[in-house]
């Protein structure tokens, strides 16, 4: 037991230097972070500008800068939890449907009578048909435009529920289609918020999926949620329409395939645009702030080949005509055509400040988000509060530190020394393997961190306590030694497995801070055996063999 | 003779079952009346689980509460609340007030407009606030991270329960277990008693204090089943005097370090995260008591078989009273 191999002792030396090593980066922070920072962003500029070359020179290259994470609790941010509205895909999917099942029943309208949409809920077709005995055609034919859901847990099936009654035919989604449809919709909506986020440039987003239709996202140094808010809340759908009319009667009856939309500008004007529109906002290949001729804010915009293509057919056609775009539902703007745009550049204009039309440039070319999105739950925590919470955190760790040192120390005297070094090291070999995996360091986590402290002390105490009773029973030194670690092992596991059980049930179903705790403790766990075991005991077989006491006072 | 700080001597003979009846009826009395208060007061549950906003508000020069409030009932629908909060750790121009906003609507979060409306009003009486940190949560959420804290607690206690029960007998599970609930009735029954702010990192100190409490109460356990190895004939209630006064001095010096450790974060680490650390700190003590006399009462109660030689298997040199120790042979 106390004959360690050189390899063993030279694995857990190492080991420790290793620890060491890495969670040094985070003594120097700022410099650190600056450093990386700058690495980065030479990364994504492909040049560096003399300051970012002084950042980067702070701290050397071939040292290792990873850094722990802090939590938005400590370094202040925005925490958003927001809800994707998946039902609202299939609206747009029955209204695209609309058009092709209508052709598919008109092509047989002797037989199955006269077709017509009537009301329904608003992700199911309902359709009227002129000869309720011919239904089951009817059905046949609708069937006709199903195709196999593209998912593997659906495959197989149809992506249309068909269903009939009285004289009308129900057209809906099938159940396998829906949840193919929501996992598209989330992991869009989830590539689109990345990009608007990234687009802005702040440092380690958190953007995650979380259970069937929540989008978690979290921005350190984020002024505020509502900012956040403004940037991802947007659905930023873009569409150029005809328009057909213009009046001030929100409930008017826009005829059939028109839809009534308000202005954004002049309240209480509404434009009736024809519902599908010419070109939309997938077909943009670029967007940017500009400045129109009068030198208002406004944002340029360009098409793809295949859009400017139609945007310059319908242009030419129309000459003279209004035109409108939207915006999330509302009519930006509604120039006349004056003539045929080819380029399939354009602008839009409008009143709007320069932030905004930064922020509609950005919406824009990240695209437009799926369906829409709720904020369920919002946080934001300020810088300073954040840096006054490391502040105390780091205070109140010091002086815990201290005291439970000296604690030991009066109780074990060397052996207390020996516990204390490992208590330190264990601290620090938390903060390095928190670095090397970029695990996030919230307020609870530094508690945790101090618990651990507490607890990491005990693997020892439960040592030395068995070592002092061998001694009382008699034994010599190395046995007393030697017994006292062996009897304690099976009590030492069995402490740290319950502990570790209660963290892993935090990590698993807790969130945001509670997970950060549950990973700091589930960390200090096995690292604290490691040096309450492994480290305590190469430094007493060290002394040990140079001392030989033949007694031994505990 | 080095000088040794010991606040348990070497050896020790006190009959932890003398008292056993008041010992135990104060841990049933307590845990009843936790269940009262929390019954009859309710908890002051957080935004966490009921919904709404809370807003921190800071200003370096003093206001009153009631002047905050008069500026702020006129543009805030839902119910109102604001205190102070007081912390050793604020200078004398750190002054902080904690705003909370029931539910107005079905969203429950408070729109960037009437967040600008607050503040401006606030400004009218106060020049120099500011707002440190917003917090929104809405209906939706807060009834299920309700639902996801109990099932989090079940889940960890059931979870040791296991453990322990493969890995010692069921008497010993249902006794640590027995502690547990102890703990955390104790927990939620001294939160409801100060109407101390009860939210997530509540639960993430009530788990911990599953895992630290169960801790002490395994440690007594592997020792006891030791010892009912070693003395197969003595009364269990004697081989659990012992086993709890040979581990006594550990559990002294375990539950004190420990204490040292989180005091320090109670007193310095900020209003924050104040309350979490005292229900860790609480959950400390109360851990202690339950396994000294809680958890031991429960096996002796249930009794435990006194047959421990079943899984020896007795290898030449091998002393037989480690044959129940699996992790005997851990380097």
């Amino acid at each position: 037991m106390l004959q360690i191999p050189v390899w063993k002792r030279v694995l857990i030396l190492g080991l420790v230097a290793i620890g060491l090593l890495f969670a040094m980066p985070n003594l120097f922070y700022e410099r650190v972070e600056r450093h990386n920072d700058a690495v980065a962003e030479v990364e994504r500029a492909g040049f560096e500008t003399p300051e970012q070359a002084a950042a980067r020179a702070g701290w050397p290259d071939w040292l290792p800068s990873n850094l722990v994470n802090l939590g938005l609790d400590l370094r202040g941010g925005a925490h958003l939890l927001g809800e994707v509205h998946v039902a609202d895909v299939y609206r747009s999917r029955m209204n695209a449907l609309w058009p092709d099942l209508r052709e598919a029943l008109a092509r047989e309208r002797d037989v199955i009578g006269a077709v017509r949409r009537a009301p329904g809920p608003p992700d199911q077709l309902h359709v009227e048909i002129g000869e309720p005995s011919q239904m089951a055609r009817a059905v046949e034919i609708a069937r006709g435009l199903a195709t196999p859901v593209a998912s593997l847990s659906g495959a197989g099936s149809s992506d249309l529920a068909i269903t009939a009654s009285g004289s009308t035919l129900i057209v809906g989604l099938s159940e396998a289609e829906r949840a193919a449809t929501d996992d598209r919709t989330i992991q869009q909506s989830l590539e689109i918020v990345r990009r608007r986020v990234d687009e802005v440039g702040t440092r380690e987003p958190t953007i995650q999926r979380q259970g069937a239709d929540r989008i978690l996202i979290q921005v350190p140094g984020i002024g505020s949620a509502e900012e956040l808010k403004a940037l991802i809340g947007t659905t930023a759908r873009l569409t150029f329409h005809p328009v057909v009319g213009q009046g001030t009667d929100a409930n008017a009856r826009p005829g059939p395939g028109n839809i009534i939309v308000p202005s954004l500008e002049q309240p209480g004007v509404f434009y009736t645009l024809t519902e599908a529109p010419v070109v939309s906002g997938e077909e943009l290949t670029d967007a940017r702030p500009s400045f129109d001729q009068n030198g208002q804010p406004a944002v340029e915009f360009r098409f793809n080949p295949t859009g400017a293509r139609r945007f310059g057919a319908y242009t030419a056609a129309n000459v003279g005509q209004l035109f409108a775009i939207v915006l999330d539902n509302q009519v930006i703007s509604a120039p006349v055509i004056r003539d045929a745009i080819p380029g399939g550049q354009g602008q839009i204009s409008g009143a709007m400040t320069v932030d905004e039309s930064n922020r509609l440039a950005v919406l824009l070319r990240a695209g437009a988000l799926p369906a829409q999105m709720t904020f369920l739950e919002e946080r934001t925590i300020g810088p300073e509060l954040g840096q006054d919470s490391i502040n105390a955190g780091a205070l109140a760790t010091v002086v815990a530190t201290v005291l439970v040192v000296g604690y030991i120390v009066a109780s074990y005297g060397l052996f207390g020394v020996f516990a204390s070094i490992a208590v330190i090291v264990n601290v620090i070999l938390i903060l390095s393997v928190m670095s090397m995996n970029g695990a996030t360091l919230t307020l609870p986590g530094i508690a945790g961190i101090v618990l651990t402290v507490g607890t990491a002390v005990d693997a020892n105490v439960i040592i030395y306590e068995r070592i002092r009773e061998e001694l009382r029973a008699g034994k010599r030194v190395v046995a007393a030694i030697d017994d006292g670690f062996n009897e304690a092992m099976s009590a030492i596991i069995d402490a740290n497995v319950t502990t570790f059980i209660a963290a892993l049930v935090m990590f698993f179903l807790g969130s945001g801070p509670v997970k950060g705790f549950a990973v700091t403790l589930v960390i200090g766990i096995v690292t604290s055996v490691f040096t309450a075991i492994y480290l305590t005991r190469l430094m007493i077989v060290f002394w040990l063999q140079r001392r030989r006491p033949a007694t031994l006072e505990l | 003779m080095a000088f040794r700080l010991k606040l348990v001597p070497d050896v020790t003979r006190i009959n932890f079952f003398r008292w056993q009846a008041l010992t135990t009826g104060i841990s049933i009395a307590a845990m009843i009346a936790s269940v009262i208060l929390v019954l009859t007061m309710g908890l002051n549950l957080g935004i966490d689980f009921r919904g709404g906003t809370t807003i921190r508000a800071e200003s370096s020069t003093n206001f009153e509460v009631g002047d905050y409030r008069a500026a702020l009932e006129p543009v805030v629908d839902g119910d109102l609340s604001i205190t102070e909060v007081f912390d050793p750790t604020f200078g004398p121009d750190r002054h902080v007030a904690q705003i909370r906003i029931g539910l107005a609507n079905e969203a429950g979060s408070v729109t960037p407009a009437q967040l600008n409306e607050y503040e401006a009003a606030l400004k009218q009486v106060d020049p120099n606030v500011s707002f440190a940190a917003v917090e929104s949560v809405g209906p939706k959420v807060s009834n299920e991270l309700v639902m996801t804290a109990v099932y989090a607690v079940a889940a960890a206690t059931l979870g040791i329960l296991l453990y322990i029960w493969l890995r010692f007998e069921w008497q010993f599970a249902l006794g640590g277990v027995a502690a547990l609930i102890h703990d955390v009735l104790l927990t939620l029954g001294i939160f409801s008693l100060f109407q101390l702010k009860f939210d997530l990192t509540t639960i993430a100190a009530l788990l911990t204090i599953l895992g630290y409490s169960i801790n002490d109460t395994v440690v007594v356990f592997d020792r006891l089943r030791e010892n009912l190895i070693k003395f197969k004939t003595r009364p269990l209630i004697d081989v659990m005097n012992l086993t709890v006064n040979e581990t006594l001095s550990r559990t002294v010096m375990t539950a004190v370090t420990t204490i040292l450790a989180l005091l320090p974060m109670l007193v310095l680490g900020g209003d924050v995260i104040r309350n979490f650390v005292f229900a860790m700190l609480w959950g400390v003590i109360v851990g202690a008591y339950s396994t000294v006399y809680l958890a031991k009462s429960v096996v002796l109660w249930l009794g435990v078989k006194r047959d421990w030689s079943k899984p020896v298997k007795t290898a030449p040199g091998e002393r037989d009273d480690l044959a129940g120790t699996p992790f005997k042979d851990m380097p």
